[in-house]
């Protein structure tokens, strides 16, 4: 069924309620849902009417309906891709026979932690955006920031639905866990790190839309593909919703770039900061940081979980049909290694590079994204030039991690990297002057001094529409 | 990926503080901090790297050596916290792919020699009033949760993420830690079907849960984790005392001089130590040991005090102990041990009367160490002989050294002096790793004949001692040579595996301890688990972990 089921607590398209164990367990986490999102979700928004989109079926048309929503009366619910009866597993050791309905005891354990793992950044990002409202540059940003959120609640949703339904007491434990981390909590943190930075700008909310929300959308395409069916056609649907996600960040960080570039060609030898624009060195900064942060995400480059992960079908590849093998047992992957200190090329069986490969698909991406934002210099006859940092910069995790590189990817020593590191990531006083522009614009049709307005209304709707309302 | 023997370089043992790369180790007042921080691209050999603060031999003999150190230069600590010094980590055991690239026979050494270091852990809670506290700082994962259960207390970080674990089961298809499964059961007594259930688990137990199943003591938070840890530790000082004001220094130990000596099986190479002569004969595959007693020694407790460890008797254990080591890891193919200890017997009572009396820290520490150099001696996968010829003196400690070997042959010779003799040492005070004495456990059944040995207050020859029920072989001396000869040629002719097998069986008769279900538990099903198919084979857990290729097993349980 692929139908919307609404007159439910619960709307879902996986005929919940025939299921009343699984129901009531869903039904008993829902409060602890609600109480989370009232305690660190946006909470001083909750009495607005927004303009949102919610989900209306699995199709691939026609989707999403538009409408003005509380954000905690929304329809939070549990919708997968419809069921394709031949589905096969896609590659590993168990290619060609048909995809799981239950998991494998076997993977049981890998599984969770795959699921954990991506559930966990879901309501992360909420908790880092929860402050944002109140400095939104116009109120189709506002509206996009929730829209953003409610679908990362929604993500969540996907998830706890995944742990309910095939983990057990395991799955449910795991799913009240989720909603007791925080974002930056000393104590209680959430899984991966790029989850736990502050996201108290817009620019970085705008970044982090762009660069993190884009590294969910390679780990869902990698989890689309999984042999474990319930898990592939969950995320299958969420890459549609993730999509929006990437499109906030690519074209707010676009407009920004706009703004700035205006101003320069009316003041052209006088420092933007003057006129409230964000220089565009200082926009590459953020970039910087944000980018090689969401780098980080993939993992270890060298890995035997990414392996095992390959081998037993859980995890494949971006686009696995793309590959003409879907075994991977034979081909090697050559990456620099860095070992005490010198990069040294490498070979290592392909399946244990498994995020060095989907991290090279993200980085493509990315590429992408950034050829856009120097059109938008190129179209405003701006030089600026804006890149991606070369993949080893500012690493946290995987073998960088272990030394210091320039935005080329070449090594530096701890002494050259103290000293250049304020050219390339944002300082102390960037962080400042950006926060310092952070004020609210509530005007419906008007945006802030440091952000040009948008090219479309969302939806259609006319530039002055009133995308949240008291 | 093809297994590799990698050409293993000798294993240093000697090391020290100021030498050490994979510890950091500070004291202050009472309270002495281990932090773990193994470099990972300085592994002992080539061909793996430590990453996670996994450790290889080379890092063990650090741990061990500053147990060491912590008894003898400082006697006023009484709690040690072990941590680590990564982020989320706190020691991810033994590194697979040194593992994976040793020799059996390496790996079995390694795992002995690390089970030894966590019980010398536990020798000094147990004897030392020494207090360890593992604050484990991140996940705790194999060897790394095997270090922390040696400890008396667990404090782990509650960040929802750190766990302890024994992922060898499921990832690795062989056995947790180094003897874990034995430290689960009898040391923290958890329930088999818990431990059942963790030793399975491969990402482990976190938190609240860990608490309950007694897998940690305690949780803390990231946010007072410091606190937590120093609260922890003073509490446990309190339970304690200081042994002592001053430490002495162990000097560093370095051989004297070495040359080449004729024997009956062909020449030897000796290495001289101040102590011990260390000769041997690879062809042969036998070594002699002997330990020469000092022609002058300190007599009283001032004399032992004031030589701190040039004090003999500590000198002679550190090189037995250090010859041990070096007989093991880097003399793998010599069989057979010809064990002597010559000298004037009075040496032996003098200090023996030191040992066993003495309150005195520094004397107690002397008398514990006495008592893990013989219990090295014991897990050493050689055969020992002690032979009794002119100018033996196996008195007393001594005869602690006779007793522990395999086989003791003694010279019935008129014209040549050998001294047998027992001292209050040989009363329980050097107990084995059964907990019994080493008469006891040799009169197992006979406990009179053990009375008999310790009622004997003089020295006493050969014929005695084969009375008594010491001497296993007393030829004269028209006999002697060959008789030796010939039990050499044969003990080295035997199967390597065939000896090690009968030698772990017959060494530890009596009562069973944690300590001998480790390393019986370790010899029995360990190396057999490292040895099958389903382990190292071509597509074993152990060598196919981390390749991309998954386990297949033989599926015939035995
Ligand atoms: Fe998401
Ligand atoms: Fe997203």
């Amino acid at each position: 069924m692929t139908g919307i089921d609404y007159s439910q607590k619960i709307p879902n398209n996986v005929d919940l309620a025939s299921d009343k164990r699984l129901q009531r367990a869903l039904e008993a986490w829902q409060p602890n849902y609600l109480e989370w999102w009232n305690s660190v979700g946006p909470t001083d928004f909750n009495t607005k009417d927004v303009y949102l989109r919610t989900a209306i079926s699995a199709e691939k048309d026609g989707w999403a309906h538009f409408g003005y929503v509380k954000m905690p009366d929304y329809r939070w619910g549990i919708f997968l891709e419809p069921r394709d009866e031949k589905r096969t597993v896609g590659f590993g050791d168990h290619f060609g026979e048909p995809a799981w309905q239950q998991v494998p005891g076997e993977y049981r354990n890998w599984l969770r932690r795959l699921i954990v793992t991506q559930a966990d950044t879901e309501p992360a990002s909420v908790e880092q955006q929860r402050l944002l409202g109140h400095t939104a540059p116009s109120l189709y940003d506002l509206r996009n920031l929730f829209q953003v959120n409610v679908e990362e609640g929604r993500h969540l949703w996907a998830m706890v639905y995944l742990l309910h339904t095939y983990f057990g007491k395991d799955g449910r434990d795991e799913a009240e866990e989720l909603l007791q981390r925080r974002s930056g909590n000393p104590d209680h943190p959430r899984i991966l790190g790029t989850f736990n930075e502050p996201c108290t700008d817009w620019l970085s909310f705008f970044c982090f839309t762009m660069f993190t929300d884009r590294d969910g959308k390679f780990q869902l395409l990698a989890l689309a593909e999984s042999g474990f069916d319930p898990l592939a056609r969950t995320c299958r649907f969420m890459l549609t919703e993730e999509a929006h996600h990437m499109f906030v960040g690519q074209t707010g960080v676009a407009r920004v770039i706009e703004r700035t570039c205006q101003v320069m060609q009316a003041h052209p030898d006088k420092d933007v900061r003057d006129y409230g624009a964000i220089p565009l060195d200082v926009i590459q900064k953020y970039i910087n940081f944000w980018a090689s942060s969401s780098t980080d995400l993939y993992g270890a480059e060298i890995s035997s979980n990414s392996a095992n992960f390959f081998r037993s079908g859980l995890k494949g590849r971006a686009y696995e049909e793309r590959y003409d093998d879907h075994l991977a047992l034979e081909g090697s992957y050559a990456f620099e290694n860095l070992v005490d200190g010198q990069l040294v090329r490498e070979e290592v069986p392909l399946r244990n590079a498994m995020n060095e490969v989907l991290r090279d698909e993200y980085v493509k991406d990315n590429e992408k994204g950034i050829a856009y934002w120097n059109r938008v210099c190129e179209r405003m006859g701006n030089p600026f030039r804006f890149r991606l940092p070369q993949r080893r910069f500012h690493r946290k995790i995987g073998v960088y991690a272990g030394g210091h590189f320039d935005l080329d990817g070449n090594a530096l020593s701890q002494a050259e990297w103290e000293r250049r590191q304020g050219d390339w990531l944002p300082t102390a006083k960037d962080r400042a002057f950006v926060q310092g522009l952070m004020q609210p614009v509530t005007t419906p049709g008007k945006s802030a001094g440091w952000i040009a307005p948008p090219a479309k209304g969302v939806n259609d709707q006319p530039a002055d529409f009133l995308y949240v309302r008291a | 990926m093809a297994v590799q023997h990698a050409p293993a370089p000798p294993v240093q043992f000697q090391t020290s503080p100021s030498r050490y790369r994979h510890f950091q180790f500070q004291v202050q007042g009472d309270l002495a901090r281990l932090s773990m921080n193994v470099q990972q691209f300085e592994p002992q050999r080539e061909g793996y790297e430590l990453k996670l603060n996994s450790y290889d031999i080379g890092v063990d003999v650090e741990l061990a050596d500053c147990l060491q150190r912590l008894r003898f230069e400082h006697p006023k600590v009484r709690t040690v916290v072990v941590t680590g010094s990564l982020e989320r980590v706190f020691c991810a055991g033994a590194n697979i792919v040194m593992l994976r690239s040793s020799t059996h026979g390496f790996k079995v050494n390694f795992c002995r020699y690390t089970n030894e270091t966590r019980l010398a852990i536990e020798d000094a809670s147990d004897k030392s009033g020494l207090r360890f506290l593992a604050a484990l700082n991140g996940t705790a994962s194999g060897g790394g949760y095997e270090l922390a259960l040696a400890c008396d207390k667990i404090l782990l970080v509650d960040d929802r993420n750190s766990a302890v674990s024994f992922p060898e089961v499921p990832l690795l298809g062989v056995l947790p830690g180094t003897g874990g499964l034995t430290r689960l059961t009898d040391k923290r007594k958890i329930r088999r079907d818990r431990c059942d259930v963790f030793s399975t688990l491969a990402e482990g137990i976190k938190g609240k849960r860990a608490v309950e199943w007694n897998l940690v003591d305690a949780i803390a938070p990231l946010s007072r984790w410091d606190e937590a840890v120093a609260e922890m530790a003073r509490s446990m000082a309190a339970g304690t005392k200081a042994r002592g004001e001053q430490g002495i220094e162990l000097e560093s130990i370095e051989p004297e001089g070495s040359d080449q000596v004729a024997s009956a099986y062909g020449p030897l190479e000796r290495t001289r130590w101040r102590h011990l002569d260390l000769s041997i004969s690879r062809s042969a595959r036998c070594a002699e040991l002997t330990l020469r007693l000092p022609e002058r020694w300190e007599t009283t407790q001032a004399q032992a005090l004031s030589a701190q460890s040039g004090w003999w008797i500590l000198r002679a254990l550190r090189e037995l102990d250090l010859c041990l080591c070096n007989l093991r890891f880097n003399e793998p193919n010599l069989a057979l041990v010809l064990l002597r200890v010559q000298g004037n017997p009075k040496a032996w009572r003098d200090t023996d009367n030191l040992l066993a009396a003495s309150t005195h820290w520094l004397v107690r520490e002397t008398r514990f160490f006495a008592a893990r150099v013989l219990k090295r001696l014991e897990n050493t996968a050689k055969s020992f002989y002690a032979i009794a010829d002119q100018h033996a003196a196996f008195v007393g400690t001594g005869l602690e050294l006779a007793l522990a070997c395999d086989r003791i042959y003694a010279k019935d010779d008129e014209q040549c002096a050998v001294h047998f003799g027992v001292t209050p040492m040989n009363a329980g005070v050097l107990p084995m790793s059964n907990g019994i004495s080493r008469l006891q456990t040799r009169f197992l059944g006979t406990p009179e004949q053990a009375s008999q040995v310790l009622a004997q207050t003089e020295d006493f020859d050969t014929a005695r001692a084969s009375e008594l029920g010491l001497a296993t072989f007393a030829p004269d001396a028209i006999d002697w040579e060959d008789e030796l000869r010939l039990a050499i040629e044969e003990r080295t002719s035997f199967s390597p595996d065939g000896m090690t097998g009968m030698e772990q069986n017959l060494r530890f008769a009596g009562p069973e301890t944690m300590e001998t279900k480790i390393f019986g538990r370790l010899s029995a099903w360990q190396n057999w688990i490292f040895q099958r198919p389903n382990a190292v084979g071509e597509r074993g857990a152990l060598t196919t972990y981390g390749t991309p290729l998954r386990p297949s097993f033989d599926t015939q349980r035995t």
